[in-house]
């Protein structure tokens, strides 16, 4: 696995960590332990894809900021797979 | 509104092209269980609940099932990749081959169009959340009769996953009716619907 796959694996586990604390948050409102942790992966999560963005593409619309070529419109598609 | 993230929720990557496994994954698309029916379900249900924290729940599950549409139009489309005609008519894909060449079109495995009548929204928050539960046990039974057919790791990694997800958005759909439970007015013992029926209504 490259860097650049590396990095996109990583960011799909901890957002996977925040959609499941998240439904988790919605029915516990309560729960401050969860609440921690979803603070925690939050931060690392937005910085991964922070990362990502800038040295390889754009993951959402608000990272696509563009100087030459519109770099939103160039990324792959996530379908496309690792034989794409 | 929604914001949309470049990335599958769990990664698709298929080495070998096979139309006959995608002729039987296409029902999690669009067939009477799939992820169509059931983002289409819990997005167009949450407008009638008056509890936040249920509206919110259903959105959130809603959004998720979005995701699980594209990663099971993710494999389809990986298996129907690089067919021969040969393929395509040995593996019986040519009904479909015909009228979607190998687009990703809403269908069951049996070849039946996608129909709203697969999915209700009650208008009843009691009703709605009854029939997410039955939902999801119906989506998780597809993935285990799906999961019977397939024996490719690269094809039973993401259906296992989606078949997870299938397990604990049950969980969570339970803890939302017992939270409407809880917040009935306890003259509504027989839990008329929250979202129409006036309070006073129960006194009578």
């Amino acid at each position: 696995m490259g860097s650049r796959e590396q990095l996109l694996n990583d960011i799909g586990i901890v957002s996977f960590v925040l959609v499941d604390l998240g439904l988790y948050l919605d029915t516990h409102p309560f729960d401050r332990n969860a609440m921690e942790y979803f603070n925690h992966y939050n931060r690392i999560k937005h910085q991964m894809v922070k990362e990502f963005s800038m040295k390889y593409y754009p993951l959402t619309m608000d990272m696509a900021e563009s100087n030459k070529e519109w770099r939103w419109g160039a990324a792959p598609l996530p379908w496309e797979g690792a034989c794409g | 509104m929604w914001n949309y993230e470049k990335r599958l929720q769990f990664p698709v990557n298929i080495k070998e092209p096979n139309a006959k496994l995608a002729q039987v994954i296409i029902s999690q698309y669009g067939g009477p269980d799939g992820e169509m029916g059931a983002s289409m379900r819990y997005l167009s249900q949450r407008y009638a609940t008056p509890y936040r924290e249920v509206a919110g729940l259903l959105t959130d599950i809603g959004t998720e099932e979005l995701a699980h549409l594209e990663m099971v139009a993710a494999i389809v489309h990986q298996l129907t990749r690089n067919l021969s005609m040969e393929e395509i008519e040995k593996s019986g894909f040519a009904p479909y081959y015909t009228d979607h060449t190998v687009g990703i079109w809403p269908q069951a495995a049996g070849g039946i169009p996608f129909n709203a009548c697969e999915f209700q929204s009650k208008g009843d928050i009691i009703t709605d959340l009854h029939e997410d539960l039955a939902a999801e046990q119906k989506a998780r039974s597809t993935y285990d009769n799906i999961l019977r057919l397939i024996k490719e790791p690269d094809v039973c990694e993401p259906i296992k996953f989606l078949r997870e997800r299938e397990i604990v958005h049950f969980q969570r759909f339970g803890e939302a009716l017992r939270l409407t439970q809880d917040k009935l007015d306890s003259k509504n013992f027989y839990a008329f619907n929250p979202g129409f029926d006036m309070c006073k209504d129960c006194d009578d």
